[in-house]
């Protein structure tokens, strides 16, 4: 039973890192900058989302205004900081890491601007279902009926994606602006307009992930949540463990990371919570360099 | 700067450093602990500017080193009562080792995975403190250096001795640094940095050459923890969050990362940085969410700003705009 | 006259590519534009096409003007390029690489008969709609990336050595395609080549570029028999 109840309590858990993981993805492809900023992005969607629902009360409402809002700030950053970026810091004994220094800058600005406006206090979005757990054979799992609509909206979601990229004229466009953009032109893709949507899909799957690494956990959120911390490590590690440029492998990535995390905090020690991703990563990056789906481009671009 | 030879160098380094024993002598005790503390900021931002400007890398993880070096500084002085010069050696030997084991992973990664790597680190790391109890948990453990030795007078406050240990310390390893980078192993860096591929075909292990950069660097991070609990007095977790990781950041590239020259601009931005925010805070007469958050606001912002609109540092702008000038009228 | 291309400037950094070139390509020609390396032969069709900026100078198709029109909007226009070294995208699958050529449509029945047409030109592509681009040959990659620029219906089609890395008989096929292609759906065509001989072979108008200047037009035919335009690029 313990077995299962570990198992399933990783899948959740990754589910939500495979979200965030998409989104790293996604910005990647489209402008080959990691944004260190998406969990910043992802706690100001929360509150966005936070907003909704004490507003309108209903958490399938608030839900989808979050990704809104996190979808139409992705842009404006994508718009206003990123082609400055590119335009400015092309050359330089700084240009290489340009883009991850003013990504992180944009995290300390994001956080802070939140605790400006809504203050460092726990803020709650209560859970639209239920947390405690199932009851199997008179034993009460951890596993819940809120942990089981988060797994099906997940699976939901990254299925509308697929479908997204898959099967649309849209999704052409942001694959082939992703794998090359010179040609991607020459077909007649607006490849800047592309990537300002790509930022978008990713603010709109970080949001998700934010509200629901908050509702997994005790519902509590504030802008120096260690949820979002956490939210932001693992969603890096499993986009890298997927190889950074794969959709199917970022999901790969965070369901494996949700497993090994749950495995090593309920059969080892809880106080690992923090070492175990970046032991992890450090394995993945010394063994498979990568990644478990990427082929080509090394970790050196 | 370049131009001088190194004994012209160390005595420019011997008279400032005597005009900083006279200005210790003129100011408030805020004063000289904000001193101590720009002492302390030098370290540390010249270790990331060895990093990110001279081998491209960039580390979020210095927080974190500088927190390997607190706690094995302490550690030794309580545990072992080891002599108080002798901690601050053994800080650097904990760090650089740690940095040598980063360096080994980080020779094989570069830009973002690197940067992902050590903010993994930076956030995971403090919470082991929490796992060994001889490390002390949340409240940390104290360390302390004793009074200023009887010799020096009995106005000679401990204020003022923390001062002199981190402003000695930042003049040796300012001193070192500019030596070793303008040396042969300075150059390497630098060809590494610019183009890997045409570095390794003259013959420079790039790989090898990262390692000994990050060891260097985070050796020297290690000294700056050490000091930085020094002026504390304690060493705990949450004296090395991500944000002094971020702010060494912010440091180093308001500095300008392709030079060591530059490197008190950013410390002293950063410890008046919080002075600044409190002034305007009160000018405006804000509330306190806005109070206790602007200057972690202001220092995000200025990375943004410096990396879109001076990305080289002002130094560098400063030499380049100079340079074009000199050009012009070669030129005519 | 339909492309038209005056005192046309192309600088990278310091390097001019490009010096105050002026030529002009009839409608329904099929011009071979040759020269050494380094002439400004690519310079000259990317700025054709918009990916390079042109520093000074103006184009002009069917009488509009082009210069600084973005490559997006030029392919609505009718203008299609098909950039140097296969270009096609080996992560996509043949189909995809094809649909993409048409994506700026809207009218997904245009589309599908559009496609219907290029699969009867490359019946190759047609067997390997759903496998990987990147498992196709240099041929096959090359007929992909001619087929793409198909897919866009265009008027002009600016080509860029499609027959580099190719083995000399599927060079010749892909040459006979283009002069077939260029007559049958009413083409105009620029075609830069190094295989000079077999670029002049097929085309009505020889174009000689040296140092980013229009050295020598003339009649394809005349230009393979003008001694010093042998000497110099047909190597006999």
């Amino acid at each position: 039973m313990q077995l299962l109840n570990t198992i399933l309590i990783g899948i959740t858990a990754g589910s939500i890192y495979s979200l965030m993981a998409i989104a790293f993805v996604l910005v990647w492809r489209s402008t080959r900058v990691i944004n260190f900023a998406q969990a910043g992005m992802a706690l100001l969607s929360t509150y966005f989302g936070y907003e909704a629902v004490t507003r309108i009360g209903s958490f399938w409402l608030a839900l989808p205004i979050a990704m809104l809002g996190g979808a139409i700030f992705s842009a404006l950053v994508e718009v206003i900081l990123m082609r400055v970026l590119v335009k400015h810091s092309s050359s330089g004994p700084i240009a290489a890491v340009a883009p991850i220094i003013a990504t992180l800058g944009l995290l300390g600005l994001i956080r802070s601007v939140i605790a400006m406006i809504w203050g460092g206090q726990d803020l709650r979005i209560p859970p639209p279902v239920s947390n405690n757990g199932f009851t199997v054979n008179g034993e009460v799992l951890v596993f819940s009926p809120l942990k089981l609509l988060i797994l099906i909206t997940t699976f939901i979601l990254m299925a509308l994606l697929t479908i997204l990229f898959q099967r649309t004229n849209l999704g052409l466009s942001l694959r082939a602006s992703a794998y090359a953009p010179e040609i991607a032109r020459l077909s007649g893709v607006r490849v800047d307009l592309t990537r300002t949507l790509g930022w978008a899909l990713a603010g709109a799957a970080g949001a998700v992930a934010g509200v629901f690494q908050t509702v997994n956990g005790n519902g509590n959120f504030s802008p120096d949540s260690i949820e979002f911390s956490l939210l932001l490590v693992s969603g890096f590690i499993a986009a890298v463990i997927g190889g950074l440029d794969s959709l199917l492998g970022a999901v790969i990535g965070g369901l494996f990371l949700g497993l090994v995390i749950s495995f090593v905090l309920i059969y080892l020690n809880g106080g690992l919570f923090f070492i175990a991703p970046f032991v992890v990563l450090l394995l993945v990056l010394f063994i498979r360099p990568q990644g478990i789906i990427g082929a080509k481009a090394g970790r050196r671009a | 700067m370049h131009k001088l030879k190194p004994r012209a160098h160390f005595a420019l380094f011997v008279i400032f450093g005597f005009l900083l024993f006279l200005v210790g002598n003129r100011v408030d005790e805020l004063r000289v602990y904000q001193g101590a503390s720009i002492a302390v900021f030098v370290i540390a931002i010249s270790s990331l500017i060895l990093l990110t400007g001279y081998s491209g890398q960039v580390s979020l993880g210095h927080g974190a080193l500088m927190a390997i070096g607190a706690y094995s500084a302490t550690l030794a002085r309580n545990e072992f009562q080891v002599p108080i010069i002798l901690t601050f050696f053994i800080a650097v030997l904990a760090a650089a080792f740690g940095g040598a084991l980063l360096g080994a992973a980080a020779a094989r990664l570069s830009g973002p995975y690197l940067a992902g790597t050590t903010l993994a680190l930076a956030i995971g790391l403090p919470s082991l403190a929490n796992q060994f109890s001889i490390l002390g948990g949340e409240q940390g453990l104290l360390f302390d250096v004793g009074w200023p030795p009887l010799g020096l007078g009995e106005d000679f406050t401990q204020y003022k001795w923390f001062f002199w240990i981190a402003a000695l310390a930042a003049l040796i390893s300012t001193w070192l640094l500019s030596n070793i980078l303008s040396s042969r192993y300075g150059r390497n860096w630098r060809a590494g940095r610019s183009n890997e591929v045409a570095a390794q075909i003259c013959g420079i292990n790039t790989g090898r050459s990262k390692i000994l950069a990050f060891t260097i660097s985070a050796g020297i991070a290690g000294l700056a923890g050490a000091l930085l609990s020094m002026t504390i007095g304690t060493v705990s977790p949450s004296a090395f969050p991500l944000a002094l990781s971020f702010a060494l950041l912010t440091g180093a590239v308001l500095s300008g990362v392709s030079t060591l020259s530059g490197v008190m601009i950013g410390a002293v931005i950063l410890v008046a940085i919080p002075e600044i925010a409190d002034v305007v805070a009160h000018r405006i007469g804000s509330s306190e969410n806005i109070t206790t958050n602007l200057p972690g606001f202001i220092i995000s912002a200025l990375l943004i700003l410096t990396v879109l609109f001076v990305p080289n540092g002002p130094v560098e702008q400063h030499r380049a705009r100079a340079a074009k000038k000199l050009a012009k009228k070669a030129e005519k | 006259m339909t492309l038209n291309v005056s005192h046309l400037s192309v600088h990278h950094g310091a390097i001019q590519a490009i010096n105050s070139l002026s030529l002009a390509i009839p409608t329904g020609a099929l011009a071979a534009v040759i020269g050494s390396n380094g002439a400004g032969k690519t310079s000259l069709l990317r700025a054709i096409s918009g990916l390079n900026k042109a520093s000074h100078g103006k184009i002009s198709w069917m009488g509009e003007s082009i210069l600084g029109d973005k490559p997006e909007i030029l392919v609505r226009k009718g203008i299609s390029h098909v950039s140097e070294g296969k270009s096609v995208i080996p992560e996509l699958t043949v189909k995809e690489n094809l649909e993409l050529g048409a994506i700026w449509r809207r009218d997904k029945k245009e589309m599908i008969e559009t496609l219907a047409l290029v699969v009867s030109i490359f019946p190759r592509l047609g067997e390997r709609l759903a496998q990987r681009a990147d498992t196709l040959s240099g041929g096959e990659r090359q007929m992909l990336a001619i087929g793409r620029s198909l897919m866009s219906k265009p008027k002009l089609l600016l080509l860029d050595e499609p027959s580099l890395g190719l083995a000399p008989l599927v060079v010749e096929q892909i040459f006979q395609t283009i002069r077939d292609l260029t007559t049958s759906m009413r083409l105009t065509v620029v075609l830069v080549e190094q295989n000079a001989m077999g670029a002049l072979r097929i085309a009505d108008l020889g174009i000689v570029l040296n140092l980013g200047k229009v050295v020598a037009v003339d009649h394809a035919q005349a230009l393979i028999d003008d001694p010093a335009v042998r000497a110099a690029y047909l190597g006999y």
